[in-house]
């Protein structure tokens, strides 16, 4: 097991391993950077971060302007639900050829808007820039603004080339694609409620957390950008509360909502009941709503047990296991800490692709100190620590499912390819039944 | 409901919607698994290999390494060599594969990166390799991708001793593990001493053991590609796919070829075992021909289910090519044969197969996507869909049956693991075809009309 197991000196900055991380010297994980070129990174592009944040809106089309590639692997894979159209579904890209790239793809690029528009009516297109266009020097803004006039439509352009950044710089250019949607709306008046901002309607978990909304009293405008449409993502600039959900992507979408439009921000989290609870709690605090607040309160204490009563059932199966984390954001990475932490499941290896300085030390601070820690690891160093860790259980993404089936390891996907809506108290007896399927199958007796 | 597509058919020119092929990165990617302690590279933007990762884990199900060269602003102005530089040092120091294949990417083919000279520049280890090939994603479709990395390995590493080594080389074309495992094993039966290449058996359909391989077991060897230049024969599958390294082999060996279709089907299954015994001057032994036997009594078991049903098949040209010819054995009309993949030969190939059969009113086209397939199928519809993944939506919008067969199957498993090829690959296509008609009888059927006894 020796030979593939040794980790890159550049590497060591970002893994707090206590065989050699000196935690004494005050500077924390090294991360909020660039790949080491030639290790196997699990992470994407620019163009991925902001494709993935925008896809939710369900009636825009978004045309990849680029080779087939960037638009194929991107055809529907988010897992975002609709409860309206179903056009972001679909996959439109102007599949640029050799002689577009020679000559530019300028020309093709307004020929298919005008062929989409011909073929459909859209409202609203979002014109994603890849790589070669940014070399290229198709200057797809002045593409985007004519056919803007041309149409009487919205056409949006994200310039995202991929190696422009990491994939938090696309969730950036995505959140400037939605302020530029929403900016000549900013003057509508505003009415009591909040959006929810950072949330993609992953198997549904806008609807739930927007069923707790509306129990305890708070009415939801908006939503950025799960489940969200053209119209309703117009309505945005009405609300007096942001919250936010996924803090990587869509804090920078809260900031400038903040500093255009006066709508101030919370972070929330919905992951688990101890996040689900105190996130309730807190939109009633910032919206000053003493009869939300009271619900709110009465509310998550009833769940809270509630989910208490049905975690209890199958803690005898789950405690004393041992769990690796390797998720997106940082935000994420704590909820699942501490939803293990609930069901007796400790935390030995936890890791993210682009996690935050702060966000690690909240890591640091809620694990134990044998806990490894990685920003951006790759699957060699995932592999040293979940062998060494003796991890029963990989929370990741697709691209960490075989991994850890070939070590033999139990595995629940918390990423575009989770099955059950993992929010709110619903989401913990989900995850708990995830969890438990995996962790309790009899196919590892198998693999022994 | 995924409906979305209007039933009139309008020229499109620029708009790609729901495309039929992707770019040729992830081909080359494919290709160089199939070589044994091999790491593909991928020399262009990191997110370039996380979706070619991805996407092939999401068809094979099992984990595909590459590594990248993570560009960066800086790279996409100054050039990526320092780039791969680094990476290749990086690479062999973490991950010690054998050798490295590059593949290069739209953004570093557009900036002009010269591979040739960064490979030049490099501190290789000793008895290390690094090899390239130039995939542009704006040329071609991932099929293109496939066999330029082939040609990389052939130009890089495959020599001519003057001693033959007796052996024939067999490309299998861009087919699953299944299918390659298949090949081999009818050439074995055949008495045909052989270096397949690529080879993803072993290296995509790897078994579990309980630890993580970075390199399985699986894949051409590396002095199997040396020696694939002292070959008697190259026996290459997969007209559209296999062509140009067989020409290359040709070229630069001076080796003889027989470009053969995928071994899809009776007719093409007995061309490539007649291929093989031309080979070894073997008869066939028993064992094949009592599968064909089955085979054509498995036919004739279920014609009357099959005969006169119309079906549309699509993916990759040499897989749907494979898929129609079966289907013209089943009696069936294969009334849309599609390929994304931009090459009119496959046009020809195909309308050559429906004038065997004396079918005229088929339609088969090339550089296509699935929006325009959906339209012609709401025109005029088929009884069956056959193709990958992505035609379940068509498939549900109109109510018909759907066997999933050929790249990617993301949302099924076991596909990979079985074969298409040979009449064992056959069979199994019949299978799922004959099933899926019978089950929709089934389904859909008067009470009074079901039977036990079909």
């Amino acid at each position: 097991m020796e030979k593939n197991l040794r980790i890159l000196e550049e590497r060591k900055k970002s893994i707090r391993d206590n065989s050699f991380f000196c935690s004494g010297n005050g500077k924390g994980i090294s991360c909020e950077r660039a790949s080491v070129s030639g290790t196997v990174s699990q992470r994407a592009c620019v163009y991925s971060g902001a494709r993935v944040v925008l896809n939710p809106v369900t009636d825009a089309y978004h045309i990849v302007h680029g080779p087939i590639g960037c638009s194929s692997y991107t055809w529907d894979i988010r897992g975002s639900l609709s409860s309206g159209e179903e056009t972001y579904r679909q996959s439109f890209s102007t599949d640029l050829r050799e002689t577009d790239v020679i000559f530019g793809g300028e020309k093709k690029l307004s020929a298919a808007i005008d062929e989409l528009v011909a073929e459909k009516s859209p409202k609203l297109i979002f014109v994603y820039a890849t790589c070669i266009v940014g070399v290229i020097g198709d200057d797809i803004e002045a593409v985007c603004r004519k056919a803007s006039e041309k149409h009487g439509i919205r056409v949006i352009p994200v310039k995202a080339p991929g190696f422009s950044g990491t994939k938090s710089q696309g969730y950036k250019l995505a959140c400037d694609a939605i302020m530029e949607l929403i900016r000549p709306c900013s003057g509508i008046s505003r009415e009591n409620g909040v959006n929810i901002l950072g949330d993609f309607n992953l198997a549904g978990e806008i609807w739930t957390i927007k069923s707790y909304l509306k129990k305890i009293g708070i009415n939801v405008i908006s939503t950025a950008t799960g489940d969200s449409s053209c119209e309703s993502l117009m309505r945005l600039p009405a609300a007096r509360l942001n919250i936010v959900q996924c803090a990587g992507s869509s804090v920078y979408l809260a900031d400038r909502m903040q500093e255009e439009m006066g709508i101030p921000f919370i972070k929330v989290s919905f992951f688990g009941w101890e996040d689900t609870s105190s996130s309730l709690i807190r939109v009633a605090e910032a919206l000053g709503d003493m009869k939300a607040l009271e619900k709110a309160i009465a509310f998550t204490e009833a769940e809270t047990s509630k989910a208490k009563e049905f975690i209890e059932e199958f803690k005898p199966r789950l405690k004393g296991k041992k769990a690796a984390i390797y998720v997106g954001g940082g935000f994420k990475a704590i909820s699942l800490i501490r939803q293990f932490n609930e069901m007796g499941i400790k935390t030995v290896v936890v890791g993210t692709q682009n996690g935050k300085a702060d966000e690690y030390e909240i890591m640091s601070r809620i694990t134990d100190e044998d806990t490894v820690i990685l920003d951006d690891a790759n699957p060699s160093e995932l592999e040293k620590y979940i062998i060494e860790k003796e991890a029963d259980i990989l929370v990741g993404g697709v691209k960490e499912r075989p991994l850890a089936y070939k070590l033999g390891v139990a595995f629940c996907d918390h990423n575009h390819e989770r099955r059950h809506s993992l929010v709110g108290y619903e989401g913990i007896r989900n995850f708990t039944r995830e969890i438990n399927i995996s962790i309790n199958s009899p196919v590892w007796a198998l693999c022994k | 409901m995924l409906d979305l597509t209007p039933k009139e058919l309008k020229t499109r020119e620029a708009l790609r919607i729901n495309p039929c092929k992707t770019c040729q990165p992830v081909g080359a990617m494919y290709a160089a698994l199939g070589v044994h302690r091999c790491m593909p590279h991928s020399h262009g933007s990191q997110g370039c290999a996380s979706y070619h990762r991805t996407f092939l884990s999401r068809h094979f199900k099992d984990p595909a390494m590459a590594s990248t060269s993570s560009f960066t602003e800086g790279a996409s102005v100054f050039g990526g060599g320092s780039n791969v530089k680094t990476a290749v040092r990086n690479v062999f120091e973490i991950y010690n594969p054998d050798i490295i294949a590059i593949h290069t990417t739209c953004l570093s083919e557009t900036i002009g990166d010269d591979m040739n000279v960064y490979i030049q520049d490099m501190d290789i280890p000793e008895g290390k390799y690094v090899v390239h090939t130039n995939t542009p994603s704006y040329v071609g479709s991932h099929i293109n991708g496939f066999y330029n990395m082939m040609s990389g390995f052939i130009n890089y590493l495959s020599k001519k001793t003057g001693v033959s080594n007796g052996k024939a080389a067999i490309f299998p074309g861009f087919v699953n593990p299944g299918d390659m495992r298949e090949t081999k094993r009818l050439a074995k039966l055949m008495g045909v001493p052989y270096i397949m290449f690529p080879d993803t058996s072993g290296v995509m359909d790897a078994p579990m053991t309980g630890r993580f391989e970075m390199y399985p077991r699986g894949g051409t060897t590396i002095p199997e590609i040396i020696s694939l230049g002292d070959c008697k024969k190259v026996i290459a599958l997969g007209t559209i796919t296999s062509a140009e390294p067989a020409e290359l082999m040709k070229k630069k060996f001076k080796i003889p070829f027989s470009l053969l279709p995928l071994p899809m089907g009776i007719e093409a299954t007995d061309r490539l075992i007649m291929e093989l015994a031309g080979f070894s001057m073997q008869d066939v032994p028993y064992e094949l021909e009592e599968e064909r036997g089955q085979l054509v009594d498995i036919l004739l078991d279920s014609h009357q289910y099959t005969y006169q049903k119309s079906c549309a098949i699509f993916g990759d040209p040499d897989t749907v090519l494979g898929l129609t010819a079966i289907c013209t054995e089943m009696g069936m009309i294969p009334k849309y044969v599609i390929t994304g993949h931009p090459k009119e030969d496959f046009v020809r190939e195909a309308d050559a197969l429906f004038g065997k059969y004396g079918l005229t009113d088929c339609k088969a086209r090339a550089n296509a996507d699935l929006f325009e397939l959906h339209q012609l199928i709401k025109n005029d519809p088929v009884d069956i869909l056959i193709g990958t993944s992505y035609g379940k939506a068509i498939a549900k919008a109109e109510g018909i049956p759907f066997v999933r067969a050929g790249f990617p199957i993301l949302d099924r498993y076991v596909h990979s693991y079985l074969p298409l090829v040979g009449y064992s690959g056959t069979m199994r296509i019949v299978e799922k075809i004959t099933n899926a008609i019978m089950d929709e009888t089934d389904r859909n059927c008067a009470d009074e009309d079901l039977e036990f006894v079909m």
